[in-house]
């Protein structure tokens, strides 16, 4: 009896935390299903009297953004044009430069790695200045290309520091094996060990995929006008409003805007938990 | 002609020492095991052999060529790890072939390779599984499969049958000596299991502490161990090696255990003379210790002599009877059928045409 009421206690609390920690999302769900003019009359937070599925339209392609009135759709698309190629070339190069970390022995193998890992802990703005003069030198200032750049550059860390610790479970023997049958690098990279990633490449993809996706300085600071992602535009959204504040416009925009990684983790998610501890219990 | 020479043979891993100069010369078609306990060197001398580590000095040929600078896969060797280290996601066909994929050879030629090595071990069904659907019997043959495809100079083994249980493990024993058997190829073979070594051999390498204690043939290794080391390490149970010494009698020789009124003497072939009047550690195999009918030669008498028994372990084809011999303990190994009681004294025959005696500081054997 005394286990059930404590089994009781428990689920309330956990309950009562996850419903507290759920109040923004519910308040932008709900303002996204109310008109502007309702969310002005009555409050903030409340049911809405009308649904109002019209903001999600609006918010699409319709909404003046930077005095553009085409929605979020074009700066959805800029988002996609950076994120895709970022996200695939930091995965690909943090592979292939976590391979030659953890398999292929060489001089000063721990200093570059040590190097590498070291941008994970550097703060983004530290980062802000150097890149500017990047991209000033390389006239590539205001571009998606940039981003592009910046996000694979910054990406490295993460995914030479994850792909090597899951390449270190690598049997040492497979190596040896492969320098006996005179397999050279790439050849060892493309038929050993690339086929042994899946785990960890999804895992990869999926935190990139995110963080580039959700990354906000660096869009807001390299770029301007229609050459933003939509994470800097939902801010431009926000300030252009001059006449009522469009909350059930902009709560839709949010939420269009949050789709992307929402998905990729819905259907990731299952493999990211599973490859987070792959190799931890062989 | 020597199909491999290593030379003063050094490694260091930092401040350690795992190779303090090893010297050996390996006939062609010899099947030599190196032998030892665990972190006595012998998987860094195989590795240095293959090439997958440098050696810190000395020099290996292979057929008469210097190979130091030679990448692994100019070697002319194929290798047989403990873990099989099968490529996982490729097929036995895949595994076996990847060699060959490397060096360029036609594909029609790799079909032919495999055809006949799959046909040799009896793999040929297995041909388009994984290693993941493969039970570890069949993955030590793919292994053997991959090495054998090659046709090499050299054959090196690590610990190959480590990973199987015990009864398969007797069974690949076996395969892999007709295969020698067959092949007449060179192979080094590396193992900690002194059975192992025993009966696959043609020369074995005792391995201890970086350095080789004895190379020579099984019979010597174990008849004539050169060194304490060597004595006990081979043979299970191992040589009783028990302090003793030697004292010349009226016409004889022998050697004496023990002191006061524990002390037991045990007459020594004339031959052993020589060493009369010095303390020594005397060494004898359990089997030279047996119940009193048996006979060692079909002429003399064996030595008999009454001990006490501490305990018996019968093991079904044989009963090992652990005595005390002047107050020392000793093994012996009667046959099943003669009953000893533990804690009662019983009688045996000695084979004392057999004993090694050791220097007690050196510990090489000195007669």
């Amino acid at each position: 009896m005394a286990d059930r009421i404590r089994r009781f206690l428990i689920h309330a609390a956990a309950f009562g935390l996850a419903a507290l920690w759920l109040v923004p999302l519910a308040v932008v769900i709900l303002n996204a299903l109310r008109t502007s003019e309702e969310i002005a009359q009555t409050s903030m937070i409340g049911w809405p009297l009308h649904w109002a599925f019209g903001n999600f339209a609006i918010a699409w392609d319709g909404f003046c953004i930077n005095q553009t009135c085409a929605g979020i759709r074009p700066y959805m698309v800029n988002s996609a044009l950076v994120t895709l190629p970022a996200t695939l070339l930091s995965t690909l190069l943090g592979a292939i430069a976590g391979y030659a970390v953890s398999l292929w022995r060489f001089r000063g193998d721990a200093w570059i790695f040590g190097l590498v890992t070291l941008g994970m802990f550097l703060p983004q703005q530290m980062r802000l200045l150097p890149w500017t003069i990047v991209l000033r030198d390389l006239g590539l200032t205001n571009t998606l290309t940039a981003l592009v750049m910046i996000h694979t550059v910054q990406g490295l860390s993460f995914t030479t520091l994850f792909c090597r610790n899951y390449y270190l479970s690598i049997p040492p023997d497979l190596m040896k094996a492969a320098r006996i049958d005179g397999a050279g690098f790439f050849r060892v990279f493309a038929r050993i060990v690339l086929p042994l990633s899946p785990p960890i490449l999804i895992v990869t993809v999926i935190w990139q995929f995110t963080h580039i996706w959700n990354e906000f300085l660096y869009g807001v600071t390299f770029t301007t006008g229609t050459q933003q992602p939509v994470t800097a535009a939902l801010i431009a959204l926000s300030a252009a409003v001059a006449d009522i504040p469009q909350y059930g416009v902009q709560s839709a925009a949010v939420l269009i805007a949050a789709l992307p990684t929402l998905l990729v983790y819905l259907f990731g998610g299952r493999y990211f938990v599973r490859g987070l501890t792959a190799g931890a219990v062989k | 002609m020597s199909a491999l020479i290593i030379r003063d043979i050094t490694k260091q891993f930092g401040a350690t020492d795992v190779l303090k100069g090893v010297s050996l010369e390996i006939d062609s078609g010899d099947f030599t095991v190196l032998v030892g306990p665990s972190g006595c060197g012998k998987s860094t001398l195989l590795n240095i052999i293959a090439g997958l580590e440098r050696q810190s000095s000395g020099h290996i040929e292979i057929a008469g060529r210097v190979v130091d600078a030679v990448a692994p896969k100019d070697r002319d060797i194929a290798m047989v790890f403990q873990s099989y280290a099968l490529y996982p996601s490729m097929t036995v066909r895949q595994n076996i072939t990847f060699g060959m994929e490397c060096r360029g050879v036609p594909r029609a030629r790799r079909e032919e390779a495999v055809a006949r090595v799959a046909k040799l071990l009896q793999i040929e069904t297995l041909l388009d599984r994984r290693p993941g659907q493969l039970s570890g019997g069949q993955r030590q043959r793919v292994a053997m499969g991959r090495a054998l495809v090659r046709d090499p100079l050299l054959f090196l083994f690590d610990e190959p049958l480590s990973n199987l249980d015990a009864k398969l493990r007797v069974e690949m024993r076996m395969e892999i000596k007709q295969l020698h058997q067959r092949l007449r190829t060179t192979m080094v073979y590396v193992t900690h299991d002194q059975i192992e070594a025993m009966t696959m051999a043609t020369r074995i390498a005792v391995m201890n502490l970086g350095r080789v204690e004895q190379f020579a043939d099984p019979e010597t290794v174990y008849d004539r161990p050169a060194s304490l080391f060597v004595a006990r390490f081979m043979g299970a149970p191992p040589m009783n090696t028990i302090p003793a010494r030697i004292e010349a009698t009226h016409g004889g020789v022998q050697a004496v255990i023990g002191a006061g009124a524990d002390a037991v003497a045990l007459p020594l072939p004339a031959a052993f003379a020589a060493q009369a009047g010095r303390p020594v550690v005397f060494g004898l195999r359990p089997e030279c210790i047996a119940e009193p009918h048996r006979r060692f030669t079909e002429d003399d008498a064996p030595f008999l002599l009454d001990v006490p028994v501490e305990m018996t372990e019968p093991t079904g084809a044989e009963t090992i009877v652990l005595m005390r011999l002047g107050g020392e303990r000793a093994l012996g190994r009667v046959a099943p059928g003669h009953r000893v009681a533990a804690g009662e004294r019983a009688r045996f025959a000695f084979d004392l045409r057999r004993v090694c005696l050791f220097d007690p500081d050196t510990e090489r054997l000195i007669a």
